[in-house]
């Protein structure tokens, strides 16, 4: 892993090229992103360039926006009445705010899992197979049959479910129901899967088990996750982001860089507090 | 309570040395208050029993019928007509009714044709004509049932009738033939089946404009409408009309329903037999008028139930690439739905009981013959009760109180659909 | 760096993610005719206003428009009789004010005490009995509360005070019955207040030495007010609007008087007895009903707006 020297200047995003982009290295790049809620400014210029097929960790004291910026990735933002967004998303070359953009299609291409478990109240088969349907498969039923297996084998949940497929997703651990959210996000194929704090409401096997899959996951899938645990974002990220808050109230994004290099060497004495326990 | 407990210790406060002895007679007080409190709750209780059994207690009882023909002389055995068979019975009806009389019931159809049950009730109505005296309700008729024929007899002297003519007899004034008899002018046969066809016709339509509607306009005030001031002006709207007098909208249902429309909701539009294309007081008028009434209610328990659907679900569907409307129609809608259905059918069980606004449309008009659609003329259940009970005769208090247990029936019925409805759907949901 | 973009995922070829990612909003019909249909059910409710307004208005127009009628004599008239062309709007007025008031007299006081009661002093088991009681107390049809006081009530007021002081139709027998139909509004509307009250105050009211009484009526009452003003102002227009019980119990003509054992129409009253009747479109009568029913709406349509006013500023307060 020798990338930590290609990202590890801090906030000054602007350096680096942007067409690295087409190089097919980099899933999803913020630019200047800033997002409000009513006349709060809750995200200040955001500047962010993820890599693909890696796991890309958020972490920061609550409140600092690291949820709302995630959000932002794939418009979900907008079920919020009061939010309104500033800046870019790029995504493929397209600004995801851009006035012409589909947020439909937007989270077509980039899935996400929720803080806590929300599987439909449907059986487990229909929970996989509702997402795939709308996004408008049109094989057989044995060809449906093998997408829901295949995601929840990747989802590792296969073996649990696989005789009690007609079974409420919601009879499930929490744990399950959560590798059963996952499945479900990857039966769509996205290029790109959010995971907002997804073991937060788990015991520490079932977060195992969930952080193991998202390793497996990455092989495949860009990943980013916001998470509350600094030991989670050091075992499972590649990259970790350091979001804090200025004196507003409004969170930015402190340091962004290696997991190795903001865990062992940051750059920023803010970073180190917080990542020492000194500081949230 | 157990508040109250802990400020009740004398010794303390008599230390702060100003007057505890006050202490036992604010406790007095407040028991005293707490009774009347408890006392004011009860009485709601207390009407309400008093009331059902006033309602039951008119609905039964002893009356005394004077006939016209004692029944015992018709035939030669001297037997009621009840226990007489088919051929005797038509002796009967050719023996007595006056001949035009007769020929015109025999072109209605021949006597030979008619069954036992038909030619009993000709028999009763045109030969021996009974007519109520004196009617008792269900306590008297239990508790001081030997004064009854004495009563009877005073009763029949003051109306100038002969004591002797007079018969006493026990009377369910619900009973089957009650709900299955058409409206009649005459209590004793009088039923309901007109009235509660046309509840239920009413009602029927009411709900099949009245719910799609309704739901239709929660979903898009809860899951569409941004916050603009259509948006806002039509939420307050609603939240107003929820409080608009229901005779006013029975108002409303003349001015256009009944006069504007009439063409169309006469039926002459469509060729319906009969119509007349200046008056529209019909089923259909009764039912968009009906429809109007309970929207607003029926919009506000659905916006209700939809908000009660926990948001993580819209952003499950959401965020695996469903449109507003996937969402929505496959899971807001379906976990919505107990609340919605709940409350759409308790609303529409308000309106089953509305008068007013009928009353208006103008379904007073007296009908014994069943609606057969949308364009019929039509009367309800609760507009029976009213005429019934604006009618002096005690006989007719009778019949208004059983046609109560009717409409109370078919409310309980429509309210138990609508807990089962709840009960069965928030079972298959998890 | 070994990973490129462009991944592999195996499995069904029945569903390829296109690669070549078009984000761009496409036209989905469907979607924008669902809208369309869902905001046209929203409007119909504004339609209804409109279509109340419009046809109040012009038809009362018709109505003050007549040679017959005058404005003034409208609004101050002491008799109102259509025969004669008499239509003074004050026995009506009159008489709905009386029910109104009589209703009031029974609602305001036991539906205060049913709320203080609930929100205040009752166990869960008690709650679980008065609540669904209440409910079936506002849930029975209006017409059956007046077959209620003319065959139950009325003789009752009879007997007490006499069958020649009292007549059969009496505005009292209809008002007071009307009041245990607004009783269950006032009293579910006066306890969510009560209950909106936050339990600071009554634990500082226990914590200077009052009663479970004291607490209640001199701390948590007040703080109440205007929750419980609303309460009483909607009852009030409830009790203005309802029509069957004063059709059946009140009285069938129109007469001015202050006696509440003589029979009065009320307003709703006078609308449904002439409308049940055989009704010309074409005739003053007509129009009069709606220049009533006007009357009606805007008091009620007033006293509505005024609760929801007082109850929104009375959220301001505790929410």
């Amino acid at each position: 892993m020798n990338l930590s020297i290609k990202i590890s200047a801090p906030t000054s995003f602007s350096q680096l090229n942007p067409t690295t982009e087409q190089n097919g290295q980099y899933a999803i790049e913020a630019r200047n992103l800033s997002i409000f809620y009513g006349s709060f400014r809750a995200v200040k210029d955001v500047n962010m360039l993820v890599e693909a097929q890696k796991i890309t960790a958020m972490i920061g004291p609550s409140g600092c926006g690291k949820s709302t910026v995630l959000r932002a990735f794939n418009r979900m933002n907008d079920l919020i009445p009061s939010a309104k967004t500033e800046g870019e998303v790029l995504f493929h070359g397209q600004n995801i705010y851009g006035a012409d953009i589909d947020p439909v299609e937007v989270r077509r291409h980039v899935g996400m899992v929720f803080q806590k478990p929300n599987p439909f109240p449907k059986s487990i088969y229909e929970n996989i197979a509702w997402g795939v349907r709308i996004n408008g498969f049109r094989g057989s039923r044995s060809e449906l049959d093998a997408l829901v297996e295949e995601s929840l084998v990747r989802a590792a949940l296969w073996d649990e479910v696989k005789d009690k497929l007609d079974q409420s997703g919601l009879s499930l651990s929490g744990g399950q129901q959560q590798r059963l959210c996952i499945a479900r996000a990857i039966a769509v194929k996205p290029d790109i899967i959010l995971m907002d704090e997804p073991c937060s409401a788990l015991d520490p096997i079932a977060t195992l088990k969930i952080e193991e899959l998202m390793r497996e996951l990455s092989k495949d899938y860009t990943i980013i996750i916001v998470t509350h645990n600094m030991q989670q974002a050091a075992r499972v990220s590649d990259y970790t982001a350091f979001f804090t808050l200025d004196e507003n109230r409004a969170g930015f994004l402190m340091e962004f860089g290696s997991t190795t290099q903001i865990f062992t060497n940051p750059k920023e004495r803010v970073t180190e507090d917080y990542i020492t326990g000194r500081f949230g | 309570m157990k508040m109250s407990d802990t400020t009740s210790m004398p010794q303390k406060t008599s230390d702060l040395g100003h007057g505890s002895s006050n202490l036992p007679a604010r406790h007095r007080i407040g028991r005293i208050w707490q009774t009347i409190y408890f006392l004011s709750t009860l009485f709601g209780i207390i009407i309400l029993t008093i009331l059902l059994l006033d309602i039951i207690n008119d609905s039964f009882g002893y009356v005394a019928i004077t006939s016209k023909v004692n029944e015992l002389t018709l035939t030669e055995s001297g037997a009621p007509l009840e226990d007489i068979s088919k051929e005797e019975l038509i002796i009967v009806l050719e023996k007595n009714l006056r001949p035009n009389r007769l020929k015109t019931i025999i072109q209605e159809k021949p006597l030979e044709e008619r069954d036992t049950t038909d030619l009993l009730s000709i028999a009763t109505k045109e030969v021996v004509q009974p007519k109520v005296v004196a009617v008792w309700g269900l306590a008297d008729s239990i508790f001081r049932k030997n004064e009854i024929p004495i009563q009877a007899t005073e009763i029949a002297i003051q109306k100038k009738i002969d004591p002797a003519t007079v018969q006493i007899r026990f009377v369910s004034w619900l009973d089957d033939d009650f709900v299955t008899s058409p409206q009649s002018s005459d209590a004793l046969y009088a039923g309901v089946r007109t009235a509660m066809l046309g509840s239920i016709y009413v009602i029927l339509f009411t709900i099949l404009v009245a719910f799609p509607i309704g739901i239709g306009a929660a979903i898009y005030l809860q899951e569409y409408a941004s916050s603009n001031w259509i948006n806002r002006l039509i939420q307050t709207n609603i939240n107003n009309l929820a409080g608009v007098p229901s005779i006013i909208y029975g108002m409303l249902g003349l001015a256009i329903f009944v006069r504007s429309l009439s063409a169309l909701t006469s039926g002459a539009i469509v060729n319906y037999p009969n119509a007349d294309p200046n008056n529209g007081r019909t089923i259909l008028s009764a039912g968009l008028t009906m429809a109007l009434l309970v929207l607003p209610v029926i919009i506000i328990n659905a916006q209700e139930a939809i908000k009660a659907v926990p948001n993580s679900l819209r952003e499950a569907a959401y965020g695996v690439g469903a449109t507003q409307w996937q969402t929505v129609w496959h899971h807001v809608l379906p976990s919505a739905l107990p609340g919605i259905l709940t409350g759409a059918i308790l609303a529409t069980s308000r309106a089953m009981g509305e008068t007013a606004p009928l009353i208006i449309v103008g379904a007073s008009t007296f009908i014994t013959f069943d609606p057969d659609g949308i364009f019929s003329k039509f009367t309800v259940l609760p507009i029976q009760v009213y005429q019934w009970t604006s009618r002096p005769q005690p006989e007719f208090r009778a019949i208004a109180a059983a046609a109560i247990l009717v409409l109370l029936a078919l409310l309980l019925t429509l309210n138990a659909t609508a807990i089962l409805l709840r009960n069965r759907f928030s079972r298959r949901l998890p | 760096m070994s990973t490129t973009y462009t991944k592999t995922i195996s499995g069904s070829d029945a569903f390829t993610p296109d690669r070549e990612i078009d984000l761009r909003r496409h036209r989905r019909l469907g979607e924008s005719i669902t809208q369309a249909i869902l905001f046209a059910c929203g409007m119909i409710s504004i339609l209804t206003t409109i279509g109340i307004v419009i046809v109040l208005l012009q038809e009362s127009s018709h109505f003050f428009a007549s040679p017959d009628v005058s404005l003034i004599e409208f609004f101050t008239g002491r008799m109102w009789q259509p025969q004669i062309g008499a239509f003074g709007i004050w026995p009506l007025l009159n008489s709905t004010i009386m029910t109104t008031t009589f209703a009031m007299l029974v609602a305001i006081p036991i539906g205060l005490a049913v709320a203080i009661y609930l929100s205040e002093y009752a166990h869960e088991r008690a709650r679980k009995v008065v609540k669904p009681t209440l409910e079936v107390l506002a849930g029975i049809p209006t017409v059956v509360y007046g077959y209620f006081a003319l065959t139950w009530f009325t003789p009752l007021l009879r007997g007490v005070f006499g069958n020649d002081r009292v007549q059969i139709y009496n505005t009292l027998s209809a008002g007071l019955v009307m009041g245990v139909l607004i009783l269950p509004l006032i009293a579910t509307m006066c306890e969510d207040a009560l209950h909106a009250v936050p339990r600071s105050l009554r634990e500082a009211a226990y914590g200077l030495g009052a009663t479970k009484l004291e607490t209640s009526v001199k701390i948590v009452l007040p703080a109440a007010t205007s929750g419980i003003a609303a309460a009483i102002i909607l009852g009030i227009s409830r009790a203005i609007g309802e029509t069957m019980i004063v059709a059946i119990a009140a009285g069938a003509g129109p007469n001015f008087t202050f006696n509440p054992f003589k029979g009065a129409e009320t307003i709703t009253g006078h609308i449904v007895r002439i409308s049940g009747g055989d009704l010309s479109f074409e005739s003053i009568d007509y129009n009069s009903l709606f220049a009533l029913a006007l009357v009606l709406f805007l008091i009620t349509l007033a006293l509505n707006l005024l609760s929801q006013r007082i109850v929104a500023k009375f959220r301001e307060e505790y929410e």
